[in-house]
């Protein structure tokens, strides 16, 4: 009987799961708004996967450098017309479109890596302290409390002036900031999840621990897992380039979108916007695309738990 | 105004709600009337569009809902495409309603006075001592004691028959010429319940008031209504007047809902059921919408049946009805 | 209501504790601030001395506890670089800081609330949409970024207002404020909306989800009933019910406004405590990072003890059930 009980939800979610990426997709695609912005996403991401192919200059080969081009306003071409600066040039004479596409690599890579290493710890410290509840789960929530109930940049700048610069310190310090979300997340849907019958004939049919953990409670936990993820990605994206235009993000010999525009921050001042500028707008269309259709994926998955794991 | 017209006299309403699945006819053809004084059950299963009616005379029906088509005439002034103006002039000054659950119907964060003293506030220029004076008077009138202090509570400090007497209080603070009572003690105790209807019984007689009284429950409709009406799936099935109809049945439906209140069984015998169950008014049976449940049922039933006046006064839409002589 | 006080307070005194030795430990691990206040050509003696001096050879354990029984008489260590009680000079930079985040405060209030009901009395339309995007827009746009372009459109290209600092000061009621005067006001206006555009967002949506939830309730509906106009019935009988939620969470959210003061303050050069953490990490001035972030802790966990008892006595239904229990 519990047999047969286990097999029967062993064959439902795995359904579940499969219709939960076509009705997203499909959600998606029926809001005209979501389409375009999802659209842009991708484009963005496009250019910055083929940044080293598609770029017109390598920003961090300093030979193809020329101070005599520094800080051209945008359309200017360089000095025997072979190339054409269409966002203008930085201060050491850096083309911007291309800094910019290589920047957008930066700053997607450390976003993408934060979001899925703080899922992965958030995840499974939330699907453990749910599962094994008692103080293993009092001891988690505590600290989950703890670490959400401060600003998230505060704690990431605090963190980065004791690990120091690097780009693997910043997504040190985002994980640890994030973490904390997919866990109250996870927790919230795995014990909902957990009452239900076929945990109990799950481990009736002795079923190991982490079995049930992997195989039973997580695939449930994902809808709001998703809705969290696509803004926590944007988020992570944000508090980079905010960490970066202090000072305590990325090295300057890989600069991301935030750093671009901590680099014209003061020639600013003096009308050289476009320093500033373009990068800032490839970073809003960035965070923009991913939480509007981030928006739309939770307007379709509309789970519950999300209002306490929201931030 | 002659004293024959009848307070309100909803002709042929018909109230629709246009969703994405389809369009819902919550309100299907309804007419009925009330006298000064006089109190009409309106009685049907939950679904059946009782409701509906009462929030269409009011003109508080939220889209995607609307009426489509009809007359709602109170004191012979047609309601059906007054503007929100004058609909509001109306609400809870020459119309009131009473709502079913007393335990949402009062806003929680807003003292009692407040509550009463806005609604007279609301309709005539009166200073605020003389609304609060009223607003006590009020409260007194619905046998709460000590009013002076329970004007300054709050909701949550009354219990559930309480909240329902303040809103009744609230209903008739400005004499209203009709009061919509939608389920109001349903959500209550049967104690409560009785000193409920006794009050409201009470206050209509006193002011002349006439009274739409919704309910599913047969048994209060017989203690305390004149006349009633049967609603199944948005029509009106019967009316008549409310010992003729509970004696001596004819539609099949209102035949079916007496034999299952329990009151009118003896003991030992198994209670009656209306076999199946009220059908989804997004896709109502052909004809008669009663017929798939019907026990007495035939080929002529595809047709919607017409409705028939009896020479007692009362009203049916049926082929084949029950104590047909009559 | 003591009762709950009482627990409330020996809960923050907890939270404080665990916190400050957290942050105790992991501040001790930055750099070695000898190493920034001698110089390079110090002798070994010199360093040993100003180890001493530091107290900076005991033990992690005894250090801590001196840092506690200090804090406790209201020191919180001296900072290296200015040689100054880190607290003084937290304290004289403190009021520029809470001056705009209350104005932010006010901004998100004030232009958050009444697009929010405006969005969600109307559900779906157009004008929802637009808002609800723009919320989006208001969310996604990087703080820091959209303080340059706030200069770059107002200061550099419109030279409408001053990019940097706090203007001159006067005092309102002994206290120094920028808002005193027009010179500080005009010099306020950028940093506060670059602060509060996150917080405008924020209580949009959750203004908007609040009528949401609120207006089809039968409170709602009896009112209508009434014959209230809806007018009375937006701004009485939903504005009542959805302000408690809303005040709560803006409240809280004061504290993540002093934390953003960080980036706000170094972008407008606002001689705040913002500005004063970023310049003392980057010279590891220990003591006042340790200082600075004791005090915001404070700071956040008396403003989120006092946003529930305003809440408690703000809403009648929790008031009385405190006085039964």
């Amino acid at each position: 009987m519990s047999e047969s009980l286990a097999t029967e939800h062993t064959a439902t979610y795995h359904e579940t799961d499969d219709t939960l990426s076509r009705q997203i997709v499909r959600g998606v695609l029926n809001s005209k708004e979501a389409t375009f912005w999802l659209t842009v996403g991708l484009i963005i991401l496009s250019i910055a996967l083929l940044a080293p192919w598609i770029a017109p200059q390598d920003p961090y080969d300093l030979m193809v450098l020329d101070i005599m081009d520094s800080r051209m306003p945008p359309g200017t071409k360089n000095f025997d017309e072979s190339l054409t600066y269409w966002l203008g040039t930085d201060g050491q004479g850096r083309d911007m479109l291309s800094a910019i596409m290589y920047g957008l690599r930066t700053s997607i890579s450390v976003g993408v890596m934060a979001g899925v290493i703080a899922l992965i710890l958030g995840m499974i410290l939330g699907l453990t302290g749910s599962y094994f509840g008692g103080w293993v789960d009092a001891l988690i929530m505590r600290t989950v409390d703890l670490m959400l109930g401060f600003p998230t940049i505060l704690v990431a700048l605090i963190l980065l002036s004791v690990l120091g610069q690097g780009v693997d310190k910043v997504i040190m310090a985002l994980v640890a900031v994030q973490w904390a979300n997919y866990a109250r997340v996870v927790r919230s849907a795995a014990l909902v999840e957990r009452e239900k019958e076929y945990i109990e004939a799950a481990t009736c049919l002795g079923l190991g621990h982490w079995r049930i953990l992997f195989k039973h409670l997580l695939p449930n936990c994902l809808p709001p897992v998703i809705v969290i993820g696509t803004v926590q990605v944007a988020h992570a994206i944000s508090a980079e380039a905010t960490l970066s235009f202090l000072g305590l993000g990325v090295p300057i010999t890989e600069p991301s979108l935030g750093l671009l525009i901590a680099n014209g921050y003061q020639l600013l001042l003096s009308g050289m916007y476009w320093i500033s500028f373009f990068p800032g707008v490839v970073l809003l269309l960035t965070i923009f695309s991913i939480n509007i259709v981030g928006d739309r994926i939770r307007e379709i998955l509309n789970p519950r738990l999300l209002q306490e794991g929201e931030n | 105004m002659p004293d024959s017209e009848p307070t309100l006299k909803v002709e042929k309403l018909h109230t629709s709600f246009f969703t994405k699945a389809g369009i819902v006819k919550a309100v299907n053809d309804v007419s009925f009337s009330v006298k000064r004084g006089e109190i009409l059950g309106l009685v049907g299963e939950s679904g059946s569009g009782k409701s509906i009616t009462a929030f269409s005379i009011l003109n508080l029906i939220d889209p995607p809902g609307r009426i489509t088509s009809g007359k709602i005439l109170f004191n012979g002034r047609d309601l059906v495409g007054s503007s929100e103006k004058e609909m509001q002039q109306l609400r809870g000054n020459k119309i009131a309603m009473i709502f079913q659950d007393p335990m949402m119907t009062l806003n929680p964060v807003l003292r009692i006075d407040t509550q009463m003293i806005e609604t007279i506030q609301a309709h005539e220029k009166v200073s605020h001592r003389v609304a609060y004076e009223r607003a006590r008077d009020g409260l007194g009138r619905v046998g709460i004691s000590s009013p002076e202090e329970r004007l300054k509570a709050y909701p949550h400090q009354f219990s559930g028959g309480m909240r329902q007497r303040v809103a009744i209080a609230i209903s008739f603070l400005l004499k209203p010429d009709l009061v919509l009572a939608d389920e109001p003690t349903t959500a209550l105790d049967v104690t409560i319940q009785g000193q409920i209807l006794y009050e409201v019984q009470k206050l209509c007689r006193e002011t002349g008031t006439a009274m739409v009284w919704i309910t599913h429950d047969l048994a209060v409709v017989g203690g305390l209504a004149d006349r009633v009406c049967v609603m199944y799936a948005g029509r009106i099935v019967e009316e008549g007047g409310v010992d003729e109809v509970i004696d001596t049945p004819m539609h099949p439906y209102t035949h079916g809902l007496i034999g299952s209140v329990p009151s009118q069984n003896r003991r030992g015998q198994v209670l009656y059921q209306i076999p199946g169950m009220t059908p989804s008014l997004l896709s109502l049976p052909k004809g008669c919408t009663f017929r798939p449940r019907c026990t007495q049922k035939t080929e002529q039933c595809l047709e919607v049946p017409q409705t028939l006046r009896t020479s007692s006064g009362r009203m049916m839409s049926c082929y084949n009805p029950f104590n047909q002589g009559l | 209501m003591t009762v709950f006080i009482v627990r409330r307070l020996m809960q923050s005194v907890l939270v404080v504790l665990v916190v400050s030795m957290i942050l105790f430990a992991g501040i001790f691990a930055i750099g070695n601030p000898v190493d920034i206040l001698l110089p390079p050509d110090a002798t070994q003696e010199d360093r040993e001395e100003a180890i001493q001096a530091l107290g900076l050879d005991k033990p992690l354990l005894i250090q801590y506890g001196l840092f506690l029984a200090n804090a406790v008489r209201g020191d919180l260590g001296t900072s290296f670089v200015h040689n100054v009680p880190s607290m003084q000079l937290i304290l004289h930079r403190m009021n520029a800081t809470l001056e705009l985040a209350l104005l932010a405060l006010i901004f998100a209030v004030f232009i958050g609330i009444p697009l929010g009901m405006l969005s969600g009395a109307h559900p779906n339309t157009l004008l929802d949409r637009t808002l609800m995007t723009g919320s989006i827009f208001g969310f996604s746009i990087p703080n820091f970024w959209q303080g340059l372009m706030l200069i770059m459109v107002f200061s550099v290209f419109l030279r409408w207002l001053p990019s940097t600092g706090r203007g001159e000061t006067g005092t309102i009621l002994g206290i120094e404020t920028s808002l005193a005067t027009w010179d500080g006001i005009q010099h306020m206006i950028m940093p506060a909306l670059n602060l509060s555009l996150y917080k405008i967002s924020m209580v949009m949506r959750l203004t908007r989800a609040s009528m949401r939830e609120t207006l089809p309730m039968d409170f709602v509906k009896f009112a209508r009933a009434k014959g209230l106009t809806g007018r009375r019935i937006i701004f009485v009988h939903v504005l009542k019910n959805i302000m408690l939620p809303i005040i709560t969470v803006i409240g809280m959210e004061l504290g993540s406004l002093i934390a953003f003061g960080v980036v706000t303050e170094t972008i407008f050069a606002w001689p705040g405590m913002g500005k004063l953490l970023i310049d003392s990490i980057n010279v590891l001035d220990r003591p006042v990072i340790v200082a600075w972030l004791m005090i915001v802790v404070l700071l956040f966990i008396s403003i989120n003890l006092l946003v529930d008892i305003i809440y408690s006595v703000l809403d009648p239904r929790i008031r009385l059930s405190d006085v039964k229990s």
